[in-house]
């Protein structure tokens, strides 16, 4: 598994497990209320786990599964863009979810533009090893 | 395929379905005048999708198919593996079963199967990035 996918994988198992924690924390109180500041959770609860640990796990094995290039120096295509769009996209999902809990929409928008910045990096990198059997590029 | 690969995404199949039905209930419990507590499970029908369908999903092809954890534990832990499969389980069905009676009868102490319910899914979150988090690296 190249080191890039390493990063993408273990960060969306932490996002996993973050997301988790604040979910149990929401449903217990749910069940007896214990706090009413844990409500204000929910947003960084759904963002850890939808953007954080689902969107960053399919990026991770997308990038290390679909099939290479046949020059090997550049199997994966431009790493550096990967690079760029795992740090865009974990800083477009805290900062939006620090803004949800914050309740500052101007942060919120901006953590989303982040995100799509982190969306049209990983796009430019993967569509070209998305090709058919035989196509050597 | 192991046999907890296929449990998790069996199990995962038979919630997508029950999600897809619960979707339906909802929108037909104004139409046909339902019975109330149906109305009740929107959180457990989301839950259905993104935890007992998508996540379960992916824990049963990372158990499968992620790089081996060694030549004696190719997939970790194994009991720690069933552990998740059935925390994971009972606390959706716990949830399941505490939604509705706690939200129709707020005062009849049901609250405690949510508390229960959120115990087994802490287990069962960090309990997947415990046995998988050594099965992420480099070749």
């Amino acid at each position: 598994m190249p080191k890039l996918s390493v990063y993408f994988i273990r960060a969306a198992l932490l996002h996993l497990g973050i997301g988790f924690t604040l979910g149990a924390l929401l449903l217990a109180n749910k069940g007896i209320p214990f706090a009413g500041w844990i409500w204000r959770l929910l947003g960084l609860h759904i963002e850890f786990l939808i953007f954080g640990w689902m969107v960053q796990l399919a990026m991770g094995v997308a990038f290390f599964a679909l099939p290479r290039h046949t020059d090997y120096s550049r199997r994966y295509g431009d790493v550096r863009l990967g690079w760029l769009s795992f740090i865009l996209l974990n800083s477009g999902v805290w900062l939006t979810a620090l803004a949800r809990w914050f309740g500052t929409n101007d942060f919120a928008f901006g953590g989303r533009i982040i995100l799509l910045l982190a969306a049209a990096a990983f796009a430019i990198l993967i569509k070209p090893r998305v090709k058919a059997f035989g196509v050597h590029q | 395929m192991p046999k907890l690969s296929r449990l998790y995404i069996k199990l995962g199949l038979a919630y997508f379905v029950g999600a897809m039905l619960l979707g339906i209930a909802m929108y037909a419990q104004p139409l046909f005048n339902l019975p109330r507590w149906i109305a009740t499970l929107h959180p457990v029908y989301l839950h259905w999708i993104t935890i007992g369908w998508l996540t379960q999903l992916i824990f049963g092809v990372a158990y499968w198919m992620f790089p081996k954890y060694s030549k004696e534990q190719p997939r970790g832990n194994e009991q720690v593996g069933w552990i998740v499969l059935i925390a994971l389980n009972t606390g959706l069905i716990l949830r399941t079963i505490g939604e509705p009676l706690s939200a129709l009868m707020p005062d009849k102490g049901y609250g405690w199967l949510l508390v229960l319910a959120s115990l087994l899914l802490l287990i069962a979150g960090w309990g997947f990035v415990f046995n998988t988090w050594s099965r992420v690296k480099e070749h």
